[in-house]
């Protein structure tokens, strides 16, 4: 067969020498690689007591911002559920009433609005496409569950907390 | 020449023969593609349509085979009728495209930046214009002009902030209903659309004023913030109407029909005006017969996520392992409050509000 590379190396068939079949070189050779790991520094953290530090471009669970005033800032322009490759994110948008401008920022506004964490991927084009700096992702992971129910994020489960309302808290 | 004498015109080095009378935009329009210049107010069904808005400009590098001189200035193609061995530039004109580059700045100087609110947005002739035109900064640095919102009836929104007077409205309410009952008051920058003395429009073809509007001055109201229309499916379809041609594209989602507009050419111009009723009242999918799935540009934001290839019923998995039928173990109804079955987005008279979701899920 014609070769790609001439990377390839013919397989060493002779027989092995005395030192090769009691295997006892090899053996400590083995373990001196294992006790020597004792000694570096650990690869793992023990979570949850210590965490690992986010790298800044992390993408993890989506949060919906408010303004500064508390009102939220998503117009359902549909622009992130465009974006969104896998196809996670739906919405239905509602036009705001008289008395509810301090509730949205603009005449639209999403009455619903839900991301399918089971679908979501974390590409974080829904941040890049979103027109309103309304949708961000946290450095948050997504936490884990036992049911499918559980990972349908609505939008009150998205929306960062009022920020007049926790001063009061 | 026998009795049908041919102007021979060149506009970007391609040269088309018109008959006398043809204006080099429609002369451009012969030819199609890249050279035909935009436009925002001219429309080929309005009679005195033109020359409002100044984006079709062109350059008239050579007046005729008899006055080879240019033109001094840029000239209005949609106005400006084409004579014989004219030569014009558009596309391969620096000035012009420069010129263009401005009307669009001026276009943009007061219309708000609420494409995320516009229902408009995705099929607005603006945004296209000032995608391929336009700069991405304004140097406009005052307040743009406000409006005190009217209510022009009830299937009609009129946004008066997003309008750029192109007149097109005008024109259609004039020439298609023999009763106008909107114009333009004011002059100059303080100009609107408005109906004289708030008479609300109730005549048969007036809805045809949404789809000559080429911003999102004039929206349709039943259809109003209820889906982005990039998410809705366009689909040809007609019925027997009494009053109109019946021929309409229907803006579906599932079996919903959301919005019912008349077909639109490649010029982005109505081809047939729909009636009132065929546009506001037919909202079921058993009003139309329907012909197909609308031929939609790729490059248009219209094409995304549409799957058009026909469902096939696959064949029933069976698990060789344990011999039964998966299970489906989520319905994405029992949990999610979008898309809900037991509400009907577009059957809702305008648009939703809270109290539109209040209802109590079924379960």
């Amino acid at each position: 067969m014609e070769q790609l590379t001439n990377r390839a190396q013919a397989v060493n068939r002779s027989p092995m020498t005395f030192s090769e079949r009691i295997y006892l070189p090899a053996i400590f050779k083995g373990l001196t690689i294992t006790l020597g790991h004792i000694f570096k520094k650990k690869a793992t953290y023990n979570y949850p007591e210590v965490k690992r530090p986010f790298s800044p471009t992390f993408r993890g669970l989506h949060v919906l911002n408010r303004d500064e005033e508390g009102r939220e800032r998503c117009t359902a322009c549909g622009l992130c559920a465009l974006a969104c490759p896998a196809e996670a994110i739906t919405m239905e948008a509602a036009e705001r009433k008289p008395g509810e401008e301090n509730l949205y920022r603009e005449e639209k506004y999403a009455a619903k609005y839900e991301i399918n964490m089971l679908r979501c991927i974390f590409c974080g084009f829904c941040e890049e496409a979103c027109p309103k700096d309304a949708i961000y992702m946290s450095e948050t992971v997504m936490p884990a569950n036992y049911t499918r129910e559980s990972f349908i994020y609505k939008k009150e489960d998205l929306l960062i907390p009022h920020p007049k309302k926790q001063e009061n808290a | 020449m026998s009795e049908v004498q041919k102007f021979k015109v060149t506009i970007d080095n391609i040269a088309v023969e018109v008959a006398p009378g043809t204006t080099i935009l429609n002369a451009a329009r012969m030819i199609g593609g890249d050279v035909t210049p935009p436009a925002m107010c001219y429309y080929s069904k309005l009679q005195d349509s033109g020359g409002k808005c100044r984006t079709c400009l062109v350059e008239v590098s050579k007046g005729s085979e008899k006055d080879p001189r240019p033109m001094p200035k840029l000239v209005a193609s949609c106005r400006t009728t084409v004579m014989d061995g004219m030569e014009v530039k558009n596309i391969t004109s620096d000035k012009v495209l420069d010129a263009r580059k401005g009307v669009v700045e001026f276009l943009l100087m007061n219309h708000p930046l609420d494409c995320p609110v516009c229902d408009q947005a995705g099929e607005c002739d603006l945004q296209d214009l000032s995608y391929e035109h336009g700069t991405e900064k304004t140097r406009y640095e005052f307040d743009r002009r406000t409006f005190e919102k009217e209510d022009i009836g009830p299937y009609i929104q009129l946004h008066m902030t997003r309008c750029i007077l192109c007149f097109r409205c005008v024109y259609t309410a004039d020439q298609l209903t023999n009763k106008r009952q909107h114009g333009i008051l004011d002059r100059g920058e303080h100009s609107e659309i408005s109906t004289y003395l708030s008479k609300s429009l109730d005549n048969e073809f007036i809805g045809n004023v949404i789809d000559v509007c080429p911003v999102g001055a004039l929206t349709d109201k039943t259809f109003r913030f209820k889906n982005r229309v990039w998410f809705t499916k366009a689909v040809d379809a007609h019925r027997d109407c009494p009053t109109c041609s019946g021929k309409v594209r229907l803006w579906m989602r599932g079996e919903e029909v959301f919005r019912v507009t008349a077909r639109k050419d490649q010029w982005g111009e109505v081809e047939e005006w729909i009636c009132n009723d065929c546009r506001f009242h037919k909202k079921e999918t058993k009003d139309w017969v329907i012909e197909g799935p609308t031929k939609i540009r790729r490059s248009s934001v219209m094409s995304q996520n549409h799957y058009i290839n026909e469902v096939v019923p696959q064949p029933e998995l069976i698990n060789d392992v344990i011999g039964k039928n998966p299970k489906l173990l989520f319905d994405i109804h029992s949990e999610s409050d979008v898309n809900r079955p037991d509400v009907d987005l577009s059957k809702i008279e305008g648009p939703a509000h809270s109290n539109d979701f209040k209802k109590n899920k079924p379960e």
